[in-house]
């Protein structure tokens, strides 16, 4: 075990994938449950924007899945996480329209942060990864990327209705 | 978790078992990391104020500290029970340490969203079992169910 921030080996790296499917498959599930809220009266702009976050995190955890195939590790199925949101979202649910956007923030951001850590603990490693670093990092990089682009969207459309 | 906030869980930890100040070769044992760099970092520590060290006797969290390190402690809470309910992982002490260097506690938040996690967290923890006490509960009782079935 080490203090320093850094991936270790392949199990880990597919470890750490997983659990940005598993985000990605949150935001999705959550986005969708917004939407479908008959209690938030939520206009068309942010409608858009929740069904466009869910197209996202879709075609991210596709990618995300492409390289847990390579490491031959198990993707984790969007049919096992939905239910788990849906059983947990009573709790956690925003109360007003506010919060919809303010939890999509939460959403974009913990997304870009998780990315971020993970490409910098890449490439603190010395670590041989079965697959290729260069594409690994170049994908990560891609998606992190659109999680910042989406960070810059929601904050717009907060500004907007402000 | 940064390297501060995991040296801040395990004084918190090893002082939780030691009942008083914790010696700082046990940190360096929890953390498996050299006497020194333990000794290094806990200097560090103590001169932001999150510890005070007392030479022959040990460290101790002031309050700041210990704020910080039940943060850091609840986060490590989280992920050990996302790996044990969401990804069933067997080996999740093991795993949830290597992990915790790369989870940020905003990550673990949202891991939050989707696991069973109880109010009192992180004051359930068990220093001696490294879990959650109510997991290592939950876990006995899973393998007493499957030997009677």
């Amino acid at each position: 075990m080490s203090v320093t921030r850094t991936v270790g080996s392949d199990h880990q790296l597919a470890r750490l994938l997983q659990i940005g499917m598993v985000l990605e498959e949150v935001v999705e599930a959550r986005a969708y449950k917004h939407a479908q809220s008959t209690d938030i009266d939520l206009e068309e702009d942010v409608l858009e924007l929740l069904e466009e976050a869910a197209e996202e995190s879709a075609e991210h955890r596709s990618r995300l899945e492409a390289l847990i195939d390579e490491l031959e590790a198990e993707p984790v199925a969007f049919e096992k996480i939905e239910p788990l949101v849906e059983a947990q979202y009573g709790k956690t649910k925003p109360d007003d329209f506010d919060g919809v956007l303010y939890d999509q923030l939460c959403n974009e951001e913990t997304a870009y942060k998780f990315y971020d850590d993970v490409i910098g603990a890449i490439a603190a490693s010395e670590t041989s990864f079965s697959i290729d670093r260069a594409e690994l990092v170049s994908v990560l990089e891609s998606i992190r990327e659109e999680e910042r682009e989406g960070v810059e969207e929601v904050t717009e459309l907060m500004e907007t209705h402000q | 978790m940064n390297t501060s906030d995991q040296y801040l869980k395990a004084i918190y930890l090893v002082q939780q078992v030691e009942d008083g100040p914790a010696a700082t070769g046990k940190v360096a044992d929890m953390l498996d990391v050299s006497p020194a760099s333990a000794n290094e970092m806990i200097g560090k520590l103590e001169a932001d104020g999150f510890a005070d060290h007392e030479k022959y006797k040990g460290v101790s969290l002031t309050d700041e500290g210990i704020v910080r390190a039940e943060q850091a402690l609840q986060t490590y809470c989280i992920i050990e029970r996302f790996l044990i309910e969401v990804l069933e992982v067997e080996r999740f002490r093991e795993e949830a340490k290597a992990l915790q260097t790369v989870i940020d506690s905003t990550v673990a938040e949202r891991l939050d969203t989707i696991i069973d996690r109880r109010s009192e967290c992180p004051s359930c923890f068990s220093a001696e079992d490294d879990v959650c006490q109510h997991i290592e509960c939950e876990l006995v009782e899973t393998a007493d169910s499957e030997i009677a079935d």
